[in-house]
């Protein structure tokens, strides 16, 4: 702690720094209490469930749930394998200073930091046209996998890097091959921080709005199949907000299930870290 | 560190083959910015060579039906609310993160870290929504129309203070504490050690805050498209509706064919090359020594 005011200049900036945090929370809580207040009487499970009438003015997001279900599904089964596979060379195999590691590594820290619009444009380019998809399930998905790629990586290759050295010298000292060592004693110990690593990534995706709209595109009918268009939930929002006269009422309800949907990923992921660090405190 | 590389009994077959597979792995996923550019490059390239780099900026209008295709007014709107909002986040954030580091007793600094990382996880569309609900209003009843750059410069202050604060709280976290013993026993008053002790010493954490928020602030799309009105002009006032790159790719995308559709690629390379350039001097910052003397 810094010791204790004296000076009039103390007092101002104390003053200016109280007041300015004091504004701020008032400004987060006027966000979420608008939020709340506005969405939480439009809840009810019909509206979780039912299709989206009238352009989403009436009805529910029970499609929209669906669809985007699929996209992060789509989005995690491509995003796990590379994420996985690259985490594991880049914690396992390389060198702070090894070239190629550090060529992947910093490719990777600038890709996390492309606007996702961006990600859309390109995600529009190679899977709609290039490769023929169309406006679909499908594109979105793997747009969504290419943005949470670097997150994902870099959390899985923290939680190898996490591991004691102790635990390869016995696998080394027992004779165990390099992949005996990866598959049955790395993984199994690393499955925690792949886990918060792929939540976190399943959060990025499905706040992400931008990457969507001309990727896996508007349609809010229930999707048939994985080339279908889908609708996010995000797009939902914007969409009654933006397009819809009177989609409010819905947009709010719709803003509602998916912060409440960030915030239990989030809450489980801090959950999962928690819990790993205590076990790993563990003496061995 | 000890690498599984080094492991002696690896002239397994399955080692190999795992070796291999792994490299190709990480290869694709080191190779997808270089396929990002490349496409964006690709998409792009036939308006660099029908319309020309100077047309973006010495054409008459933003009109592409007309074949006209001006991108100055865009890149100021995106220059000025990310201008706007990084004032405003700039010295807040850092408040904040003084707040949470040095004024706030243990409870109120932990509830309101919280309420920051609550913040730094609602989604961009959300703060749309409020922002063309709650704010947008309020404005129109004070400036009429309503929709303006300054709309878009509170919802991006929001957007990207929590990313300052805590940037900045981390490597405040990071000062010594001898730091702060020294300078107590020199006899400091509060403010003086924040300023000439506390935040020199957190400059280069700072500086990678500030960075991450403007590259933020640059790609942001759907709340700025929400609350800025989307018109095509340069703004002169606080009050104007404003359309910044990323709203207008948001926006005609759907519809865009031709060089049109070009144009709006090359606004794309634009804005990833911006960002970019933020990103790389944040992570630069990032890998410099915090503070020579600790050593």
């Amino acid at each position: 702690m810094l010791p204790q005011s004296k000076s009039v200049q103390d007092h101002c900036g104390a003053a200016i720094i109280w007041s300015s945090t004091g504004l701020i929370s008032f400004g987060v809580l006027w966000l979420l209490g608008d939020l709340l207040w506005h969405g939480w009487s439009q809840l009810s499970w019909s509206f979780l469930f039912s299709s989206p009438e009238n352009a989403g003015r009436e009805g529910g997001i029970g499609p929209i749930l669906i669809s985007t279900s699929l996209i992060l599904g789509v989005c995690m089964i491509v995003a796990w394998p590379m994420g996985l596979g690259t985490a594991i060379f880049l914690a396992e195999f390389t060198q702070d200073d090894h070239r190629f590691g550090r060529l992947i590594r910093g490719s990777l820290d600038v890709l996390a930091g492309v606007p996702s619009i961006v990600f859309g444009l390109f995600g529009n380019a190679l899977f709609c046209q290039a490769l023929g998809l169309g406006f679909s399930i499908l594109s979105g998905g793997l747009t969504l996998a290419c943005m949470v790629l670097p997150i994902l990586i870099r959390t899985t290759e923290e939680s190898f890097r996490a591991i004691t050295s102790d635990q390869r010298l016995s696998a080394a000292a027992l004779g165990f091959s390099t992949s005996t060592t990866v598959g049955s004693i790395l993984l199994p110990a690393a499955i925690p921080g792949l886990l918060v690593g792929s939540i976190l990534g399943i959060g990025r995706a499905m706040a992400e709005t931008a990457a969507l709209i001309f990727t896996s595109g508007y349609v809010d009918r229930m999707p048939e199949s994985l080339l279908d268009s889908g609708r996010a939930l995000s797009i939902h929002i914007y969409d009654l907000a933006m397009n819809v006269a009177g989609g409010n009422p819905n947009a709010y309800a719709t803003a509602v299930v998916l912060v409440g949907l960030l915030i239990i990923i989030n809450l489980a992921a801090s959950w999962i870290a928690e819990k790993w660090t205590t076990l790993n405190q563990l003496p061995t | 560190m000890i690498l599984s590389t080094n492991n002696i009994s690896s002239h397994f077959h399955s080692d190999q083959f795992l070796l291999w597979s792994l490299r190709f792995l990480a290869l694709m996923a080191g190779s997808l910015l270089l396929l990002v550019v490349v496409f964006l490059v690709h998409e792009a390239w036939p308006a660099f060579q029908q319309i020309g780099l100077t047309s973006f900026f010495t054409d008459a209008d933003w009109a592409p039906t007309e074949k006209l295709y001006l991108l100055t007014p865009m890149l100021w709107g995106t220059l000025w609310a990310t201008l706007g909002a990084i004032m405003l986040a700039a010295p807040i954030g850092i408040l904040s993160a003084l707040f949470i580091q040095y004024c706030a007793p243990p409870f109120l600094a932990r509830g309101y870290r919280r309420l920051i990382e609550l913040l730094s996880g609602i989604p961009s569309v959300v703060f749309g929504l409020w922002g063309l609900v709650v704010l947008v209003p309020l404005i129109a009843r004070w400036q009429p129309p309503g929709p303006s750059l300054l709309a878009g410069i509170l919802i991006l202050f929001l957007m990207i203070l929590p990313t300052i604060t805590l940037v900045v709280q981390a490597s405040l976290a990071q000062i010594p504490v001898s730091f702060i013993h020294n300078a107590t026993a020199l006899g400091l008053s509060r403010w003086s050690m924040i300023r000439r002790v506390i935040l020199p010493t957190a400059k280069a954490g700072i500086f990678t805050g500030i960075f991450l928020g403007v590259a933020r602030a640059l790609g942001e799309t759907m709340a700025i498209l929400m609350v800025c009105g989307n018109v095509v002009q340069t703004p002169s006032h606080l009050f104007d509706p404003i359309r910044t790159l990323t709203a207008n790719i948001a926006l005609e995308m759907a519809y865009a064919l031709g060089n049109h559709r070009s144009t709006l690629f090359v606004s794309g390379l634009l804005l990833m090359g911006m960002v970019v350039v933020f990103v790389m001097m944040a992570e630069g910052l990032r890998h410099r020594e915090i503070y020579a003397a600790t050593k």
